[in-house]
């Protein structure tokens, strides 16, 4: 069957099977594998994208098919005019990654959190990451991240004086 | 693993859905959140011939409270539940199951009346539709039925939605003054099967006995149970520490729980009885009586 998709801003047309996962639509039939497969079976969050601006979803638990005529946005969306996002570049600062596989599950994850909760409080990050796993950092420079970026994207614009 | 081949069809109304529904019978599943139905069917555990997408159904996606129930439409979804203010004020074990469900973002695409049509045997929503007493609306080519959730409910994975029917919405009745509930919920990790869950809805009556009292538990046979005992003894009583003890050994009792790495089937029927009393206590609690921890 026939789709089409905006994803990061670029419309997509493609065939597909109806059982094609989204993430391996993004990651094969695109090539944007900055999307990663983990434990496939929704549980890890390693391969959340975000549908329509600010839904996060487990692309491995959903099929392509459902994705037409949609937006998506995935981790390789973030960086605008060659600056890195707000996320990313606190992930950055915060040493918010180790071996960095779960990283774009966690950017995305938090950039869904940002648009409905623009500052949200350390149990709120927390509550809002549990359904995705990191296996080195412990999550405490991950949840340091995501409060520096909130910090920096819920401030008020300065003021031209 | 990927799913075995399979048609796809997205519904653009609920006539279409009925149409392609009857046209496939038991061929055809319907598609909403896809939560439970994409593993299983990734597991080859389901292996429906046709898919039918309802998710560009918005006109299933409400929260209504109208005529003393709350509607919930087959397309919302759990976070949906979560952020609402209705949902938070006045219906808290809708409130607390909706919080337990997998995790935050698989709450993001999954459904309520998914979750019900799925009827896992651990899943969270088929404990608190029994305590809450919800009915499930049915459409089918031959007209609409609402089915009480006790007789919804048939056997794991099985529930009264027939070849070619669509379960519409679920409605709670709206909980009368000085009603509480509350749902309580193990599990190994966040998004995990529940090792063990409950659910409790009390109304309290002018002198403080309980008018109403709802109890179910999970993970515990092949679908949701009511503890009837429990609300038997519940009902007419004033509560008190021994009461409560009591009808968490009922549940205890009722409980039959499969063994597996998750705990023992004594520990989960152990289980089954900590947290009816768990979630009694803070149901009521919530109605400002304190003292029976």
């Amino acid at each position: 069957m026939k789709i089409s998709v905006t994803v990061n801003g670029t419309p997509y047309q493609r065939d597909v099977e109806p059982r094609t996962l989204l993430v391996y639509f993004l990651r094969e039939a695109l090539g944007l594998t900055g999307t990663h497969v983990g434990c496939d079976t929704s549980s890890c969050g390693v391969c959340v994208v975000v549908l329509d601006g600010d839904r996060a979803v487990k692309s491995c638990t959903m099929f392509a098919a459902m994705a037409d005529g949609h937006e998506i946005t995935t981790v390789e969306g973030l960086v605008q005019g060659g600056k890195l996002h707000p996320l990313q570049q606190a992930f950055w600062d915060c040493h918010g990654l180790q071996c960095g596989y779960c990283t774009p599950g966690m950017l995305m994850t938090s950039y869904a959190l940002l648009k409905h909760q623009p500052n949200p409080d350390e149990p709120a990050i927390r509550e809002a990451l549990s359904g995705n796993l990191c296996r080195c950092t412990g999550y405490q420079n991950i949840v340091k991240a995501v409060q520096q970026a909130a910090a920096e994207t819920s401030a008020p614009e300065p003021v031209a004086t | 693993m990927f799913p075995a081949p399979f048609e796809y069809h997205r519904a653009t109304s609920i006539d279409e859905t009925l149409a392609l529904l009857a046209q496939y019978g038991g061929d055809a599943r319907v598609l909403a959140g896809g939560q439970s139905l994409i593993p299983a069917m990734r597991f080859r555990l389901a292996r429906p011939a046709v898919l039918v997408d309802i998710n560009a159904l918005h006109e299933l996606s409400y929260l209504r409270e109208e005529g003393g129930v709350l509607a919930i439409g087959a397309m919302t979804r759990d976070a949906a539940l979560e952020t609402s203010a209705l949902i938070t004020s006045k219906y808290p074990l809708l409130a607390d199951t909706s919080a337990l469900v997998a995790d935050p973002v698989v709450r993001q695409s999954g459904t309520v009346v998914g979750s019900l049509c799925h009827n896992d045997p651990a899943g969270d929503w088929g404990v608190t539709a029994l305590a809450g007493r919800a009915q499930i609306v049915i459409r089918g080519a031959t007209g609409t039925r609402t089915v009480a959730i006790d007789d919804f409910l048939i056997d794991s994975f099985t529930t009264a939605v027939g070849e070619g029917e669509l379960a519409l919405e679920v409605r709670f009745p709206t909980p009368p003054p000085r009603t509480a509930g509350s749902y309580q919920k193990i599990e190994r990790k966040v998004g995990d099967f529940a090792t063990a869950c409950a659910a409790a809805r009390v109304t309290l009556d002018a002198n403080g006995a309980i008018a109403d009292a709802g109890i179910a538990i999970g993970a515990a046979g092949p679908h949701a149970i009511r503890v009837r005992d429990a609300e038997l003894l519940l009902n007419g009583s004033k509560p008190t520490k021994d009461l409560i003890r009591a009808a968490a050994d009922a549940a205890r009792k009722l409980a039959d729980p499969a063994a597996d790495n998750r705990g023992s089937a004594e520990f989960k029927k152990d289980m089954a009885g900590v947290l009816v009393r768990r979630a009694l206590v803070a149901a009521l609690g919530r109605l400002g009586v304190e003292g029976l921890q």
